[in-house]
């Protein structure tokens, strides 16, 4: 089934969406209690460590595994020949297109290692000690070669080229020499060059962004055992073992029903979890071993290893009248993908002016390999580092033509019947709404002090829906089991166990949310996109309705009456009216009791690929104070104001719009990968890689705006992607107004400010 | 006869046309139709794509109903993080 879904009206009154109960799973996490990736332990588990490439760039001639394998306590030695080569073959089954034949080369160097940390073998033992002593007897017989780290040092004649066979796809006529350039993508409406004729003011800038990761802080971890008959069982951290089962399967050539994956609970993904690494290396270590392996990454092997977000050069153009009408955008984006092509430059490009309702608009974007870790989803990839440049060019626009920013973002937001630069018209959105609440907010009408300055900044994301299947089984006592194939990263067993409560009209304590394993019940998407409360409740709804329908059987039949002279209300079956008879509703749990007399157990399943997804605006406000004297940039307040569509857990919600705003000031002011002039990561730890603490932000306010979806059961649009798009840009042009510079380069560190102040005052 | 809408990136498979009118019931149907006149643009649409109906975004929905006088573009699939 594949159709959006249009139920009865998604306004209403609700009995548990919009409150804010306790999460099932809250308990576990803050006793201990929960299994995260590496807190599975099997009896006679081994423990599996990657040797990794100390060059950023390396043709592999030779590995000799010989005296690791001899040394006592070692059970399994893996190299890429254990690996069957895999052809090309494109695949959206992670976040992003991938090829087969790339991810296997990622997961195990082949023939060349391209970035520093490529794994080129591993080794299973009977202790950490053995395994990492095994792992410095392998030898492998390099031959470096010259490496580029930075995105527009890829692209100039004679940068060295990763890949001999990467020809430029999107270019006419198809290029005939190999380079570094994967794809070109374009977009446009309109005429540009009409557009930027009509305009009164036009500003152009170049932009420049470091590679970021989502640095969640649990490690990826997995126990792998594979038995002597060929089943194997994977427990793993995921934001999808449905897509890790499949990925697994198809690296070592085996049948999906073979492997069971159980997605541990996690911490964090942020799309970083959506693809593998060290799964299929476990399974082979154990295949090899026939034991269970364990194998878990350490934080730098995290960040030498997995793939961050991409880092991108940018140049931005917008044309403006003087009354503050937008009349063209033009957006050119190189993004680095990492060590192979399939960096989220087609998203990045599609993003760019979303929030705007222009006329005339070109976004032409290049995905670029450079010798790093290839790079990963992480939270609506690709469009804050679009969005982040133009939306610092409309704050020039605005500050030129002397308009308040966020009355120019009125006076040109996307809104229904906007066409985007990708092509559709949106439906119904709620931008127009954050900004008329920014407006309002007190925060946007609150004195700044001295060295202080406001930014704003609006951010767009898709989301998505995707193939998703639900189970509900009717316990005996008539509370339910509710599974879910999505793993919970952000409340998702609590908002699902809301709207199945919900869809029964029943307590939200009588309903007991899983995550069930790949066995479990039907092929279901990651979760990513924003998509797990859209999604789950999709399938939750009709897996319910398909539960009520049995149950209002089984109540026609004790009745003797026709089934459609029963009708469901509030957790009961009861006659539609007088002339079915009169007959005391019965409740769940007395339909359940006679469930083995009346046709046996009840249960409800849906298996349903999701459309309907609806885009979601965000707009924050930020304040700053910059120290002249260090260049420190504090964030003074933070509101983050966004379309839920609807907030089934409210709290959640907030929860989601808090963590992307922190993840963003991150990203703006301390985040970034250094290499040096080897081509090595020199700060792949979180002392040197600084991520946000708690002391370093204010609490961050949230507005939740709910403008539904009305293609949702529930008016669900999705969250988790929108929030961190704006921080980039508002904080830089809360900078811009508190310093008078305009900051085209993140981070905006201390050592950047305090120069870039130095220059200002002539120094 | 619904307004069929290519992105730029596969115009090139369709020989260079951007817009034309279709009478096309289901995506399904587009889809065939469109390889059967654009032999070129086929292995891109079996490698995914998401197809606008009148703005609505659907992904790897063949038989999704297209009105007749919908609006429909071809644009890149999409995922997230």
């Amino acid at each position: 089934m594949a159709t959006a879904l249009k139920f009865d009206k998604p306004e209403g009154d609700y009995q548990w969406i919009g409150t804010r109960p306790l999460r099932p799973d809250g308990v576990d996490k803050v006793t201990g209690r929960a299994k995260f990736g590496a807190d599975m332990a099997l009896p006679d588990m081994l423990v599996g460590k990657v040797l990794r490439s100390p060059h950023p760039h390396a043709r592999i001639k030779k590995i000799d595994t010989s005296k690791a394998e001899a040394l006592p306590g070692v059970k399994a030695v893996v190299t890429a020949v254990d690996f069957k080569e895999l052809p090309h073959e494109l695949s959206l089954a992670g976040e992003m297109p991938i090829n087969y034949r790339d991810v296997g080369r990622n997961v195990m160097a082949r023939d060349k290692a391209l970035y520093e940390g490529h794994a080129v073998a591993a080794v299973a033992a009977t202790s950490a000690s053995i395994a990492r002593k095994a792992l410095k007897l392998i030898e492998v017989d390099y031959e470096v070669l010259p490496h580029v780290i930075e995105v527009m040092d890829a692209v100039k004649d004679g940068a060295p080229i990763l890949h001999e066979d990467l020809i430029t796809v999107g270019v006419e006529p198809a290029p005939t020499k190999a380079s570094n350039v994967a794809k070109r993508v374009e977009f446009a409406i309109g005429d540009i060059d009409k557009g930027f004729a009509e305009a009164d003011v036009v500003v152009e800038r170049t932009f420049d962004t470091k590679p970021v990761h989502q640095a969640y802080i649990e490690p990826h971890a997995c126990v792998a055992s594979v038995s002597e008959d060929g089943q194997a069982e994977l427990f793993v951290s995921t934001q999808g073992h449905f897509i890790v089962r499949a990925h697994c399967a198809k690296l070592l050539g085996m049948d999906i029903a073979k492997i069971r994956v159980t997605a541990a609970e996690i911490g964090g993904g942020f799309g970083g979890k959506t693809v593998v690494y060290l799964e299929p290396v476990a399974l082979m270590l154990s295949k090899k071993a026939c034991r269970p392996v364990k194998m878990q990454m350490s934080r730098e092997e995290v960040f030498k290893a997995t793939g961050p977000t991409s880092g991108a050069h940018m140049r931005i153009k917008i044309g403006a009248t003087r009354d503050g009408r937008i009349t063209a955008g033009e957006a050119e984006l190189y993004y680095q993908a990492g060590a192979f092509p399939g960096g989220p430059i087609g998203p990045g490009a599609m993003c760019a002016f979303a929030p705007y309702d222009l006329e005339n608009v070109k976004t032409v974007g290049f995905d670029i390999v450079t010798n790093r870790p290839k790079v990963a989803a992480y939270r609506a990839p690709g469009a804050p580092i679009s969005e982040y440049a133009v939306e610092s060019v409309v704050d020039e626009i605005a500050k030129t033509l002397e308009i308040d920013p966020v009355e120019l973002r009125l006076k040109n937001a996307a809104k229904e019947g906007t066409r985007t630069a990708y092509g559709p018209k949106f439906g119904k959105v709620g931008l127009v709404q954050t900004l008329e609440a920014a407006k309002a907010h007190e925060h946007y009408n609150t004195p700044l002090g001295p060295n202080q300055g406001r930014g704003v900044a609006s951010g767009f994301w898709f989301n998505i829906g995707g193939e998703t299947s639900a189970t509900i089984n009717i316990n005996d006592d008539g509370t339910i089991t509710l599974i879910q194939g999505t793993p919970d990263i952000g409340g998702s067993r609590a908002s699902n166990a809301m709207m199945a409560a919900e869809a029964f009209g029943i307590d939200y304590d009588k309903v007991r949310p899983i995550v069930g394993d790949t066995s479990a019940l039907g092929f279901t998407f990651l979760t990513g996109g924003s998509r797990a409360t859209l999604a789950n409740g999709v399938t939750t709804r009709e897996a319910a309705n398909n539960a009520i329908t049995e149950m209002c059987k089984r109540a026609a039949k004790m009745w003797e009456i026709p089934e459609d002279a029963v009708k469901w209300e509030n957790g009961h079956a009861l006659p539609a009216g007088d002339n079915a008879g009169k007959f005391e509703p019965l409740s769940m749990a007395q339909i359940a009791k006679m469930a083995p007399k009346t046709g046996g157990p009840i249960a409800g399943h849906a298996h349903i690929n999701v459309q309907g997804a609806g885009p979601s605006f965000g707009t924050h406000i930020v304040d700053v104070e910059v120290d002249k004297e260090t260049g420190k940039v504090d964030i003074l307040r933070y509101t983050v104001i966004q379309d839920a569509g609807r907030a089934v857990h409210p709290s959640y919600v907030e929860g989601q719009y808090q963590g992307g705003a922190v993840q963003g000031i991150g990203w703006a002011l301390n985040e970034e990968y250094i290499y040096g002039e080897d081509g090595k990561l020199q700060n792949a730890g979180f002392l040197d890689y600084r991520i946000p603490v708690a002391s370093d932000v204010p609490m961050i306010d949230t507005v939740i705006v709910e403008c539904t979806n009305p293609s949702h059961p529930y008016g669900v649009r999705g969250v988790g992607e929108t929030p961190i798009v704006p921080p980039m840009a508002a904080i830089s042009n809360a900078i811009e107004q508190a310093t008078g510079i305009r900051f085209t380069e993140l981070p905006m560190s201390p050592p950047k400010v305090l120069k870039a102040l130095d220059e200002a005052n002539g120094g | 006869m619904a307004r069929i809408v290519l992105t730029r990136a596969l115009r090139k498979f369709a020989d260079g046309e951007a817009e034309f009118d279709l009478e096309v019931g289901t995506i399904q149907a587009l889809f065939r139709e469109l390889s059967t006149r654009y032999p070129a643009i086929k292995r891109h649409l079996d490698e995914g794509v998401a197809v606008a109906i009148d703005g609505q975004i659907y992904q790897d929905a063949l038989f999704e109903p297209i009105p007749p006088n919908a609006e429909v573009h071809i644009i890149p699939q999409i995922a997230g993080g």
